[in-house]
């Protein structure tokens, strides 16, 4: 109870103060806020990369042509040299007149142009297409096959996916940094909101001191202050987050964008927005604890 | 052990002035002390000791049979609410109305404000300032002022009253009456009351003991004192 009431009267002061000092106390919660959408982008932005490189990773393949003239003999020797080689998951033929007939089926000039081909002349090559079980190590992979009797050119989508991964992490390396600064300007405007506080209110604490008000109970209004400006800093990008991501998503898995969009599908708002939420709730609050805790160890003497 | 005990205690402050050296004094509980000398002789130096507004560099202060001078930063708060202190600036919050200002020690421990109406108004019956509730700080008199001071130190019915020069911004009439009150409340209900002031006709007219401070140095301790014993300081 004595507990309860002592906690309402802090959070009542806090309150009293911030209004007070309102340019203030507005300029830490824009800071905060700002910190914070930065934050829910750089969340949103690498959870759904990591899903899209995720299934274009799991589509990525090695097709492997192999030479023109191979016998069928040697043929059965290369899969079952494929299927030996380290990373292979999966081998699957295609027989050079399969393709020929895929080709053929597909459209009329295909058809047509295969027509002109004789029985015996095929130009096509038979391939194998691999799955690899870690695509990280697929180019090693791709250069063992290579050196495989008979294999003529191996083919995969190594840039495409290097490239992905290359603008993946110069992205997210760049978020983290600009959201550690953000968090130490964010902590030290909030700090140092708290710190005209502390000074505003000298003679109080001095009286509080005086009279013998314990230590916690002094000290306790300004770090709910500080908790208090990094929570409704909070507020705007949690609904940002939510309102924002659920339109983007809405909008682009609207039935035209799904079709010229296939790869750029973002993952369903609900779980991804309300933890992206929470996370902002705490970040926000928690830095705002720390920038008033370092002002009230600095400034109030007691 | 007396209430209240000095032994060889000393004070050099951080910039290297020594403000008390091997002071030893003991107050009985119940016992009314006027603490005088010129400025700059430790006065509030030696009273600081006894809130702990200052650790001492050497020696020991007990108050109440604790050593307040080995008393950890985080209890000090315990102490303070044992002891009522009247300030020559009276230290009121200009906001706050004399009932909230009186009320404010006990609110600030999470009293009930049903626990803490018939305490604040037992003191301001104390002060004669009962009808003066509503009143904010800067609608009252310097000796009004002062008496709501005096109901906020002995709002949680401490043991021991210190005053640092609660006169000093009193005309000598009001200084008088500010004194009266005092005296009253050490008769009345027993509390040890530590005074230091620069005043000279108080400490005449209420011929109380008096401890005399010069240069840090306690140079005198006379029982039924006043200035006419010593009229040299
Ligand atoms: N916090 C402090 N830091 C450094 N020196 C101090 C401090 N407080 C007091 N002093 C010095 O200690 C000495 C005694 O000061 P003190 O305040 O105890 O005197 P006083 O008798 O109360 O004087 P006054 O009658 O003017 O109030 C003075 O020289 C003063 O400058
Ligand atoms: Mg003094």
């Amino acid at each position: 109870m004595r507990i309860f009431r002592i906690i309402g009267r802090s959070i009542n002061s806090s309150f009293k103060s911030i209004f007070r000092n309102f340019s203030l106390s507005m300029a830490s919660i824009t800071c905060t806020i700002i910190t914070l959408l930065l934050v829910s982008i750089g969340i949103l932005l690498s959870y759904n990369i990591n899903n899209i490189t995720k299934d274009i990773e799991n589509e990525l393949t090695i097709v492997i042509l192999m030479d023109k003239k191979i016998t069928s003999e040697e043929l059965d020797v290369a899969k079952t040299t494929l299927k030996s080689v380290d990373n292979v998951e999966n081998v699957k033929f295609n027989s050079k007149e399969a393709i020929k007939k895929d080709l053929a089926s597909q459209n009329d000039t295909y058809a047509k142009i295969v027509e002109t081909w004789g029985e015996d002349e095929n130009p096509l090559q038979d391939s194998f297409v691999i799955t690899v079980v870690n695509v990280k190590d697929i180019n090693e992979t791709a250069t063992t096959i290579k050196n495989i009797d008979k294999v003529d050119r191996v083919k995969y989508g190594e840039s495409m996916v290097n490239e992905l991964i290359n603008i993946f992490d110069v992205v997210k390396n760049a978020t983290i940094v600009l959201v550690v600064a953000l968090v130490l300007v964010t902590t030290f405007l909030i700090g140092n909101t708290i710190k005209i506080t502390i000074f505003s209110r000298r003679s109080e604490i001095d009286i509080m001191r005086l009279v013998g008000t314990s230590n916690t109970v002094i000290k306790l209004p300004f770090i709910i202050e500080g908790f208090l400006l990094g929570t409704i800093g909070s507020i705007i990008p949690i609904l940002i987050t939510i309102i924002g991501y659920t339109y983007a998503f809405n909008s682009l898995s609207s039935a035209e964008m799904t079709n010229i969009l296939n790869v750029i599908k973002l993952t369903e708002p609900s779980s991804i927005v309300y933890l992206t939420s929470l996370i902002l709730l705490i970040i926000g609050s928690v830095v705002g604890m720390l920038g008033s805790l370092r002002a009230v160890r600095r400034y109030l003497t007691i | 052990m007396e209430f209240i005990e000095f032994k060889n205690c000393s004070k050099v402050y951080k910039n290297g002035v020594t403000a008390l050296t091997n002071a030893n004094l003991s107050i009985k509980k119940g016992d009314f002390v006027f603490i005088i000398g010129h400025t700059a002789s430790g006065k509030s130096t030696l009273i600081k000791l006894l809130y702990r507004e200052e650790k001492p560099t050497s020696g020991i202060v007990s108050v109440g049979g604790v050593d307040v001078s080995k008393l950890r930063n985080s209890k000090i708060y315990k102490l303070r609410r044992k002891i009522g202190i009247v300030f020559q600036d009276f230290k009121l919050l200009p906001k706050l109305t004399v009932y909230e200002n009186v009320a404010y020690p006990l609110a600030s421990y999470g009293m009930k404000g049903s626990e803490i109406r018939p305490l604040v108004l037992s003191a301001l019956e104390k002060v004669s300032l009962k009808d003066r509730t509503r009143s904010f700080p800067d609608q009252l008199s310097g000796g009004e002022q002062q008496r709501v001071c005096i109901a906020r130190a002995i709002v949680n019915n401490p043991k021991l009253l210190i005053c640092d020069e609660p006169t000093g911004n009193l005309d000598p009439d009001t200084s008088k009456e500010i004194m009266d009150l005092i005296n009253k409340i050490n008769k009345k209900f027993g509390t040890t009351v530590v005074t230091a002031t620069h005043d000279k006709d108080i400490v005449n007219c209420l011929k109380k003991r008096v401890i005399v401070m010069k240069d840090g140095l306690i140079e005198g301790d006379y029982l039924k004192g006043g200035y006419k014993n010593n009229e040299n300081i």
